[in-house]
């Protein structure tokens, strides 16, 4: 991913060596990508770290606080002075507070993670969803665009404002999906296929990467995002199947051969390599996840 | 002070034989703990059974394996050696050694027809092209029910072993104690054959109906 | 013949780590066999070490077997540092790296934190309830060489025929055969069923010692923190190994027998694996933690002069998590597809396990609150999990919110967290736990000025290490990565982590000299009871004699020492020569050397299809049973007469 905001990235750089452990989870710079959402998706999942990040810090400053009183107050002395209550071991009160605080705290977390688990499950309405079949390979990302009949390798192209559709599988071992600006990740899986949406709020280039170790290569499991205009994303649409050239089924069993590769435009894919079945059940419709 | 803990060592004299000692009785104790890891490993193959018995891949599917046949004789052999079993058992503690004995050998004449039966199932299944290589479906069939008759061969070496201490010894608190938990184990794997009967063979059977 | 040399040599084995490794690994070997022939120590070894089954020699060679395994995984843990401390880094190369994180955390786990607990668990557990054995001394030796020699045969890996290389959790269908045909992989499964044997024998047998070999009067409820702690792992244990042994063996037999359970194609179910091996992988978890809780709370009232807060509400809290701990396995993979309702069921029981977890951390506080607090090493070390482990807590918390999940999942934000959670929990409680019983292994005392020293470097090299790593998570950085370009502001926060590390590094090395320092220079410990302790095992000379307690001790009361000295009934350690009565004691047998080495063999012709050395393997371990099931002349009567000579030369005998 190009780096941007460089006099005040490569200020900061110097800065955060200085300054790391107070940094904490403030995160100022534009590197800590996940608390600079660009996306619905994305957004929802940070608001829901800041929720939960501010009820943590609830119960454990104040133990924390409490914790260093007590060591300072009952330490032993040389002439062993102070309070001392060597058989006090129960307090009813103290007790049930122990218990009815923390849950009363899980549950302000509780709720809202379960709304937003489901609702993120979710394709928002009333938005047609650009699909795009992904498939994790060795070592390298395959993109499909059903709608467009049109397929890259290792970058991809979307509409701005509009949700984007991810079906992932793997024709090798498990790798993750994850652009961190957009939202959270998704396995990719041989035999399987897993429905994962995102939305780009406006144009940018997004990093997207792999976060599960498979092999060597591994390392170089990294795609750009570019979310453009609906217009521009026709016209590249357009772009790709009038310049690219098309890929063949020896094509693509020559990307699957193990290796990287970089980016890579194809105005055709040949049929049936990406599941339509999984363990002798068949993909009902074009998508796995539940429409509105 | 509690009751599960005899500390001091002493023989209790109104207990059934094996449970006399001190020293044994733990040890009934501890393989009662050992059957819960084997039941647990029994339920994490039946776990896996149960997510992959339609991944048939290009292999056999049970329909064309199955038969009722060998599944009755198995049946039929595993669950009377259950039984033998507990005749023995009645019979150490009338400390009738003879009686032991006779109905130990039978119980391990049984579980012999039982592996064998099982081994010409298996053998007359990959005769037919079905190895656990085809598919996810085989591979977790053969493996379930493999272990099961591992662990019956394991239990016939383990009683020939208790045969010849047996002969040796006679019905003492340590041999007792040896033939009663090799009998939990017998019985354990009798109801572990219950759940493959239903749920491997007749639920593939009949399509999945009964499950 | 040169076939085999290179497939147990391949080119991956002959790099300069290895070669350091291998030299050093000669030279260690000939320098032990030289001293050991030099001082005529051999049959002292075999007859008092390796044949051993006394439940205090097994407990400090797992100490030995465990400080070793800390040292190998602390290397490999400085070597990934190095390796990421620069962006764009050559140290080491992508297949190095990725062998060298394989072994760290399959040693860490498995051969590092599992042992050093279990070498707490059989120097302490018979001691604190006033039993003079454990239930199955013999099978207690089985599981320890289980232990040792798989340990051993994943050890030896890295210098014959390759390391493993897909991660401790070795995801297939990345550990198929058509990944991954090497033969590191067979090493890793057969290493951790041979050990994982060992270690469900070791659950089993603690539950049984505990439920029934406690010295009368010692109810249930009246059962030091500890003990209770080790009761719930031990069913842990039972529960979870199965899943992790069926996982492991149907990945190997794939990969050697050509079955299809986790293969791409032939209908094969890589996320089965993924469940089964969680299944076990959750509990296992609590299995490393909660052990280390219960040393906790030992060490706090202790050194705070106190009871322990709150006993029935701690007993209830390790009961809760430890039954919760088995309904949380899937958070391990939200981002697996299994569906929203799914994910939030086990997102909200992940939360659940966070209150009484929170609740035994408040105890422990309220425990000092009162008291005199002694800021001895032990007490150090417990002093600063609190506040480390509400951290691993909290950010458990924010991993388990599912959505949050989604952007943490596999990144260094869950590294920093489990080692946190790990690191801060089980280390911190076993170096306490080492500092608290050494005296009671050994009879001397470690140094405490060396100890704090150790210890302050390890804990600031602690915070270094992985404060920043929550940061990289933040910044996209995700797990396992052999190298990173720059420009993405990593740079600084992996050096300053690297930095932390070789702190952390430093902090180990003070340990080892503060051991051999004490070893000569060390306290010696002549009481029995250096600490002012409250359990049963402070009651006994240090070390322990080989009978434990010459009088079964009765107990009236929880702190059943604390209680005996404040009643003045502390004159019953003083023994009544008449009171003594012969002792059962196990004999020695070579038995559970013997299986283990077969063990070895076994798992050594697997791992590279040698079938013949395999089978010569099985047939002894086939001898071993055999020989152990005919085998009647298993324990003696120690003579009474023994016994009071021995206690009459620590000064302990009345007439």
């Amino acid at each position: 991913m190009p780096k941007r905001h460089s006099p005040r990235g490569r200020h900061r750089y110097w800065l955060t060596l200085a300054i790391a452990l107070g940094l904490t989870v403030s995160g100022c710079g534009q590197q800590y990508v996940v608390l600079h959402p660009k996306g619905p998706v994305a957004t929802s999942e940070l608001n829901l770290l800041i929720l939960a990040s501010v009820a943590m810090a609830l119960v454990i400053i104040p133990v924390w606080m409490l914790f260093a009183y007590t060591l300072v107050r009952f330490r032993d002395n040389p002439r062993h002075e102070g309070v001392f209550v060597p058989k006090w071991q129960s307090s009813r009160l103290l007790e049930i507070l122990l218990f009815v605080v923390p849950l009363i705290i899980v549950a302000v977390i509780a709720v809202p993670t379960v709304q937003k688990t489901y609702a993120l499950d979710r394709l928002p309405p009333k938005k047609d969803p650009v699909v795009i079949n992904v498939t994790s390979l060795d070592w390298k990302w395959l993109f499909q665009y059903p709608g467009q009949h049109i397929a890259t390798v290792n970058y991809i192209e979307i509409p701005a404002g509009k949700p984007v559709l991810f079906e992932l599988t793997a024709d090798s071992p498990m790798n993750t999906f994850w652009i961190p600006q957009l939202g959270g990740m998704e396995y990719t899986m041989p035999g399987e296929v897993l429905p994962l949406w995102l939305e780009a709020n406006k144009p940018g280039v997004y990093m997207g990467r792999s976060g599960q170790f498979s092999g060597t290569g591994f390392v170089h499991m990294v795609f750009s995002v570019k979310a453009v205009s609906s217009a521009a994303f026709n016209s590249w649409v357009q772009q790709v199947k009038t310049t690219a050239p098309g890929m063949s089924l020896a094509t693509y069993h020559s990307i699957v051969k193990i290796g990287t590769m970089g980016h890579e435009s194809f105005s055709s894919y040949p049929a049936g390599i990406f599941p339509t079945t999984t363990h002798g059940f068949t993909l009902t419709g074009s998508s796995p996840m539940k429409m509105p | 002070m509690s009751q599960a803990v005899r500390r001091y060592e002493e023989t209790e004299q109104h207990l059934p034989i094996e449970f006399a000692d001190y020293h044994e009785s733990v040890k009934i104790t501890g393989f009662w703990f050992f059957l819960a890891t084997d039941l647990l490993l029994f339920a994490s193959l039946f776990g896996t059974f149960a997510v992959m018995r339609f991944d048939f891949a290009q292999g056999a599917t049970p329909a064309q394996l199955f038969h009722y046949g060998p599944l009755i004789l198995e049946t039929l052999l595993l669950l009377t050696s259950s039984f033998t079993c507990g005749l023995a058992i009645y019979q150490m503690r009338r400390n009738n050694q003879k009686g032991m004995l006779m109905w130990l050998i039978v119980t391990i004449l049984l579980g012999m027809g039982f592996v064998g039966t099982e081994v010409h199932e298996f053998v007359s299944y990959v005769g037919m092209g079905a190895t656990w290589h085809k598919s996810g479906f085989l591979s977790a069939f053969f493996t379930l029910v493999g272990t099961h008759g591992a662990h019956v061969t394991v239990g016939i070496l383990w009683a020939l072993t208790l045969v010849v201490q047996l002969v040796q010894r006679g019905i003492t608190p340590r041999t007792s104690r040896k033939l009663f938990t090799f009998a939990l184990y017998w019985h354990f794997l009798d109801i572990v054959w219950v759940f493959i009967f239903s749920f491997v063979y007749l639920s593939s059977m009949t399509g999945g109906r009964i499950a | 013949m040169s076939h085999i040399i290179a497939e147990l040599f391949p080119p991956s084995t002959l790099r300069l780590f290895e070669l350091i490794a291998d030299v050093l690994i000669v030279l260690t070997t000939v320098s032990i066999v030289g001293v050991l022939t030099y001082t005529k120590k051999w049959v002292w070894l075999w007859r008092e070490w390796l044949t051993s089954v006394d439940h205090k020699r097994i407990g400090i060679m797992y100490l030995i077997a465990a400080l070793v395994m800390l040292f190998r995984g602390g290397v490999d843990a400085l070597l990934l540092r190095t390796q990421l401390a620069f962006p764009n880094n050559h140290f080491l190369g992508p297949e190095h790296y990725d062998e060298i994180f394989t072994t760290h955390g399959t040693i860490m786990i498995f051969f590092m934190a599992m042992p050093f607990l279990f070498a707490l668990f059989n120097v302490a557990v018979p001691l604190m309830i006033g039993a003079r054995d454990v239930a199955f001394p013999r099978l207690n030796a089985v599981s320890f060489w289980l232990f040792a020699f798989g340990a051993l045969l994943l050890n030896i890996s890295f210098v014959i025929g390759g390391s493993p290389n897909a991660g401790w959790t070795a995801y297939p269908p990345l550990t198929e055969l058509r990944f991954n045909p090497s033969v590191g992989e067979n090493y890793y499964f057969l290493s951790l069923l041979i050990a994982g044997i060992g270690t469900t024998i070791t659950g089993i047998n603690f539950m049984v010692t505990i439920l029934r070999m406690r010295a009368p009067g010692m109810t249930l409820m009246k059962m030091p923190m500890f003990v209770w702690t080790v009761l719930v792992t031990g069913a842990l244990i039972i529960f979870a190994f199965p899943p992790l042994t069926v996982s492991l063996a149907l990945t190997l037999f794939d990969r050697l027998f050509g079955s299809s359970f986790f293969t791409l194609g032939h209908g094969g179910m890589p996320m089965m694996f993924v469940n089964l091996f969680w299944l076990f992988g959750h509990p296992e978890v609590y299995i490393v933690v909660l052990p280390a809780f219960g040393i906790f709370s030992e060490v706090v009232p202790v050194f705070s002069d106190k009871k322990l807060y709150g006993y029935p509400i701690m007993v209830a809290s390790v009961l809760a998590i430890t039954v919760l701990s088995y309904g949380v396995w899937v958070h391990h993979f939200f981002t697996m597809g299994a569906g929203p309702g799914v994910n939030a069921f086990f997102g909200v029981s992940t939360m659940l396990i966070a209150i009484p977890t929170g609740v035994k951390i408040f105890n422990w506080v309220l425990t000092m609150w009162g008291g005199r607090i002694r800021f001895t090493v032990a007490m150090l070390w417990q002093l600063a999990f609190i506040p480390a482990f509400l951290i691993a807590g909290a950010t458990g918390v924010l991993l388990a919110t599912v959505p949050v999940d989604y952007q943490m999942h596999n990144s260094y934000f869950l590294i920093a967290h489990f080692h946190f959670a790990l690191i801060g929990g089980t280390v911190f409680g076993v170096l306490s736990g080492m500092y608290y019983w050494w005296p009671k292994m050994f009879g001397y005392m470690l140094n405490e000025r060396q100890g704090k020293v150790a210890f302050w470097l390890f804990f600031i090299g602690f915070l270094v290490t992985f404060v920043p790593q929550y940061m990289l998570g933040l910044e996209g950085m995700t797990r396992r990565m052999y190298t990173y370009p720059p420009g993405l502001g990593w740079s600084s926060l992996n050096l300053v982590s690297t930095i932390g590390a070789f702190t952390q590094g430093a902090g180990f090395l003070v340990i080892v000299y503060n051991v051999l320092w004490s070893m000569r220079y060390g306290e010696r410990d002549l009481t029995g009871d250096p600490w002012n302790g409250r359990t049963l095992e402070w009651s006994i000379p240090s070390p322990a004699p080989e009978y434990n307690f010459a009088i079964v001790p009765v107990v009236h009361d929880r702190d059943a020492w604390w209680d005996m000295k404040q009643s003045g009934k502390s004159e019953a350690f003083k023994v009544k020569s008449s009171a003594i009565r012969p002792v059962h004691m196990p004999k020695r047998s070579a038995m559970p050397f013997l299986l283990g080495l077969s063990f070895f063999v076994v798992g050594f012709g697997m791992t590279f299809s040698w079938w013949v050395i395999a089978i010569i393997g099985g047939l002894g371990v086939l001898a071993s049973l055999l020989y152990g099931a005919f085998d009647y002349d298993d324990f003696e009567e120690l003579d009474p007469e023994v016994i009071r000579r021995t206690e009459a030369g620590l000064g302990r005998l009345q007439a």
